[in-house]
């Protein structure tokens, strides 16, 4: 599922050029995290085949602890955003060490209902301010020295960054470490009998995106300036899964062109059907799962692919 | 008592779930958004329609069941054949275009619904005042669990449904009409969450988003049951609903969380469930 190299050239081109077409720059870093999000989502779904239906849980509660230690304790950006990403691992680290025991469906549930717990927590807890959510978060400066407080300079900062983890995910699939993943994507008894410590494979795959999406949860606090309750919700993991489903699961590009759907499709609808954007939601996720389940990049690589 | 309460409404739509878990295979997300539209068709029927509850009571799972029926026609039944996932992201979405319309047609905030005059009242029990609508939630909905469960495991339907979760293929080949089965199968699911909402309609408020929460709750007692056991469905709906009617009074902050935390408890401990076998 390689895509050309003309392909990814246009998309460079794209992305630097973008903030300078006129486009709402918020709304281009916006697009960019859930993107981040909907690709560290498919390292799951796309690539180990498990459907966690609780990942808002890792971005929300990174988001949290970022926006908490900037705002109120002072981090610097960097710090609080590392900060952030270490406690959506270490929450990736403990449901997934019990979800991962269980297969398909079970493991769906399981990962929905932890991340409940984690959603009332942050409803209920101090810091995250509850109902209100968490406000006025700054932005800081790269190291003290470049101040992120334009949206252009922001802009690039969280290109670079997605940039980072998209090559960093491409690298992690190729790895060996990807191989046993797709084996086990295969037929997870096989890889059983051949002496994969299966169980493992798929913990250390669930952290790591359970990390990545904290990173994003953590960009996006910091781009936007505020946290509340939704990022935490269970609206927002059912939003990423059709990211990654409507872009196409397995494929590198499909979650970048999902999420971009999705959240664009979300900005331009509610300011014109109101509360009935859900339903549109809806309506794409049935029309996704009833005929093209492959996704738009699956489908259009799946039409260009040599036949053998 | 508030959690017997609570602990009904849960065993009656984890049974739902747990018998379209046995037969189709499906996971159904939509449970909680059937549960939340039974409960607006006893609203709609009092306000627009004039019928009473105890007409409510038959109707509105009627009614819900139908469109049950024709979902599983035109949608669940072209994906048994693919991963499970599939049904679930199907009933998912599902979910969301019934809570998003149903907010766009009546708003997001909650509406009464008056408890029938025959309900109406408490016993007084000396050391606290039992209401009668309470008592005939719990009654009631122990009563349809009961019959429900002698019905999948006493009698003949019961056993052909069993043996149809067993090996389809082989029912099919005596000459037992599956796929009928299957469809009313979901139908009946849907109906018990649709009765579930008529029975909460005058406790709760009725509002497009009582289902959504709901049914991760209602998940995590099933994944504690055991996925598929009618008993374990039942069972620990009624104890949990216990547990966290308990915790509401001794640690209230905790009772939103106690049923997550025992399902991560049960689950190190028997990863199959209480009642689940591998």
């Amino acid at each position: 599922m390689r895509a050309p190299i003309v392909v990814y050239a246009a998309l460079a081109i794209l992305a630097v050029a973008a903030p300078f077409l006129g486009l709402y720059p918020v709304f281009l870093m916006k697009l960019l995290c859930f993107a981040m999000f909907a690709c560290a989502f498919n390292l799951l779904l796309g690539f180990t085949k498990m459907l966690s239906f609780g990942h808002a849980a890792y971005f929300g509660s990174s988001a949290y602890i970022t926006g908490w230690l900037v705002s109120v304790h002072g981090w610097g950006t960097i710090e609080g955003i590392l900060a952030g990403v270490a406690a959506a691992m270490l929450l990736g680290l403990v449901i997934g060490a019990i979800a991962v025991r269980r297969q398909g469906i079970y493991f769906a549930m399981i990962t929905l209902a932890l991340a409940q717990l984690v959603f009332f927590v942050c409803l209920q807890a101090e810091f995250t301010g509850g109902e209100n959510g968490l406000q006025g978060i700054p932005r800081g400066s790269l190291f003290g020295l470049i101040p992120l407080g334009s949206d252009r300079t922001m802009y690039f900062f969280v290109l670079a960054v997605f940039v980072a983890v998209y090559v960093l995910i491409r690298r992690i699939v190729g790895s060996p470490f990807g191989q046993v993943l797709k084996a086990i994507r295969a037929n997870e008894s096989r890889a059983v009998s051949l002496g994969y410590k299966v169980d493992r494979y798929k913990l250390l795959a669930f952290v790591l995106s359970a990390s990545l999406s904290g990173l994003a949860g953590s960009l996006k606090a910091m781009v936007l300036g505020f946290v509340t309750l939704s990022d935490v919700s269970q609206g927002t993991s059912g939003e990423v899964i059709l990211m990654t489903l409507l872009g196409g699961s397995g494929t590198f590009l499909g979650p970048v062109v999902g999420a971009n759907m999705v959240v664009a499709l979300q900005e331009y609808l509610s300011d014109l059907v109101g509360s009935w954007v859900s339903v549109i939601i809806g309506v794409i996720f049935v029309v996704c799962v009833m005929t093209f389940r492959r996704g738009f990049v699956g489908e259009i690589a799946r039409r260009f692919a040599p036949r053998d | 008592m508030l959690g017997l309460v609570n602990g009904s409404f849960y065993a009656l739509l984890s049974l739902g779930l747990a018998v379209i878990f046995g037969l189709l295979g499906v996971v159904n997300f939509a449970h909680g958004a059937f549960y939340m539209l039974g409960a607006f068709a006893a609203y709609i029927g009092l306000q627009f329609l004039g019928v009473n509850y105890w007409c409510a009571l038959l109707l509105a799972p009627l009614a819900v069941g139908l469109l049950g029926v024709v979902i599983e026609r035109l949608f669940l039944r072209h994906l048994y054949q693919l991963d499970p996932l599939y049904g679930l992201l199907l009933t998912f979405g599902m979910a969301l275009i019934a809570e998003g319309s149903m907010r766009g047609l009546f708003g997001a905030s909650g509406k009464s619904y008056p408890v029938p005059e025959l309900l109406q009242g408490g016993f007084n029990l000396g050391f606290m005042v039992l209401p009668i609508y309470r008592a005939w939630v719990i009654l009631a909905s122990v009563t349809v669990c009961g019959t429900t469960w002698f019905l999948i495991e006493r009698t003949r339907l019961g056993a052909r449904l069993r043996a149809a979760t067993e090996n389809a293929r082989l029912v099919q080949a005596f000459g037992i009409n599956v796929p009928l089965m299957v469809t009313l199968t979901y139908g009946a699911g849907v109906a018990l969450a649709a009765l579930a909402g008529v029975l909460a309609a005058p406790v709760i408020q009725v509002s497009p988003l009582m289902g959504s929460s709901l049914v991760i709750v209602v998940f995590a007692v099933v994944v504690i049951g055991g996925m598929g056991s009618i008993l374990g469905a039942i069972v620990s709906g009624l104890v949990l609903g216990l547990i966290e009617g308990l915790t509401k009074v001794i640690y209230p902050e905790a009772s939103n969380i106690v049923v997550f935390v025992i399902m991560a408890l049960v689950l190190m401990w028997r990863p199959t469930g209480l009642f689940g076998k591998e």
